[in-house]
């Protein structure tokens, strides 16, 4: 029993510790991003291999979640002749709720963990020390503009998402099933709103699973062991931390924005 | 050289498709056009009881969108419901003794406001009131009544 509380107890100083740590190192990483965005080259070579690499990936999963969001919909709403409302339902759930949380989990594992692995590796290789020798600040080199591209790249993603999901759902509901063209366009029209559903969700939503998702892979790459059983347990705590955060900030925000708990 | 120049150039394409899905979803998929038509003029109707009716629900004219609801409060001395219409200025010879009606779109559909043109020879203008109204129809109290005639005729 007093094994157990000790257990308990560092694993909360743990976690506090490891929250307090990544606070910090966020707050460096800001105050370092105003330079690094005056040396755009960089950050922009980033963005290429952070973002428009997971476009092919990010662009498929969101064709196939929204055809499925149709075909589902669809045979619940033809039960009650409402098929007319295929349009709002996945509009609104594409938006809302699928759009931000799958990219943001998805581009977790397919650009998260390649960036904690490679500052992960660089600095079980001694780069990282090897740039410190030569006096180039590393965290100002190599960590901000990874951080930056990630925090850049995830709301861009998001949007290109949704945008594919819908049609996508547009091809199932309207092509395939027959579900009137006017109706699934007018519909969502109606329904969708601006501030609500595309504003305060799509924008704010994927703006802070950016910067979570960045944070903690920087972080994690950055303070891993420098060895080989170090760098992929750090890239698995990549993955994990970050879509557990991911969805618990998705709780906080649905909570905190559309004023429910 | 060339091969960070066309890195650089898909990073570009990528930003502005990611910033063209934005303009996508803001001006394809959402209800933009109720934020941006602010031109037009506002009447007032007051209801005894509006029902589900909510901001920015459409107002019809034989099922045509002329307008929508702009804001909706209670008068403190009638308890009456006071609902702000604003009307697009194309639709400016709305006789002024037409009434507003609360409607249903299909049984369980959204609110909305139908108005049936008068005859008036005048027309309604920023700031006139809507002098003929009809509440929303609560389904409850529909089907309470329903029940209570039902009841009162089997006693007989």
């Amino acid at each position: 029993m007093r094994f157990l509380l000790h257990e308990i107890y560092y694993i909360a100083l743990d976690f506090l510790q490891g929250m307090g740590a990544s606070f910090l190192f966020l707050l460096r990483l800001l105050s370092y991003t105003p330079k690094a965005l005056l040396r755009w080259r960089i950050v922009w070579l980033q963005i290429y291999s952070v973002g428009a690499m997971s476009l092919v990936l990010i662009m498929v999963s969101g064709l196939f979640i929204g055809m499925v969001m149709a075909l589902e919909s669809y045979h619940v709403l033809v039960k009650f002749a409402a098929t007319a409302a295929l349009g709002t339902g996945v509009a609104l759930s594409i938006l809302r709720e699928l759009g931000p949380v799958v990219t943001a989990l998805l581009f977790a594992g397919r650009a998260g963990t390649a960036l904690t692995s490679e500052i992960g590796l660089m600095r079980a290789t001694e780069q990282l020390a090897g740039m410190e020798m030569m006096a180039v600040n590393p965290i100002r080199r190599i960590v901000v503009p990874r951080f930056i591209a990630g925090a850049v790249s995830v709301p861009l993603l998001t949007m290109i998402f949704c945008v594919v999901a819908i049609l996508g759902g547009y091809y199932v509901g309207v092509d395939l099933m027959g579900v009137d063209q006017g109706a699934f366009w007018s519909q969502m029209r109606v329904n969708v709103d601006l501030i609500d559903d595309v504003l305060k969700s799509v924008v704010i939503k994927s703006i802070v699973f950016g910067g979570a998702i960045s944070l903690i892979a920087v972080y994690e790459g950055y303070y891993s062991l420098p060895t080989a059983e170090g760098v992929s347990q750090a890239t698995t705590r990549t993955v994990v931390n970050s879509s557990l955060a991911v969805l618990a900030l998705d709780y906080l925000l649905t909570a905190l924005l559309f004023h429910g708990v | 050289m060339r091969q960070t120049r066309t890195i650089e150039i898909s990073t570009g394409l990528f930003i502005i498709l990611g910033f063209a899905s934005l303009f996508f979803l803001a001006t394809q998929t959402t209800n933009i056009r109720a934020y941006n038509d602010t031109s037009g003029y506002t009447v007032t109707a007051s209801f005894t009881n509006v029902g589900g009716l909510k901001v920015r629900a459409p107002v019809t004219m034989a099922g045509v969108n002329v307008g929508r609801v702009t804001e909706i409060h209670l008068d403190p001395r009638t308890f009456s419901a006071i609902v702000s219409i604003q009307i697009s200025q194309r639709f400016n010879q709305i006789p002024d003794d037409s009434s507003a009606s609360i409607l249903t779109s299909g049984l369980l559909g959204e609110q909305y406001i139908g108005i049936s043109p008068g005859g008036s020879e005048t027309f309604l203008k920023n700031g006139s009131k809507i002098q003929f109204t009809q509440s929303a129809i609560i389904l409850e109290n529909l089907i309470g009544q329903f029940l209570f005639n039902k009841a009162s005729s089997g006693s007989k």
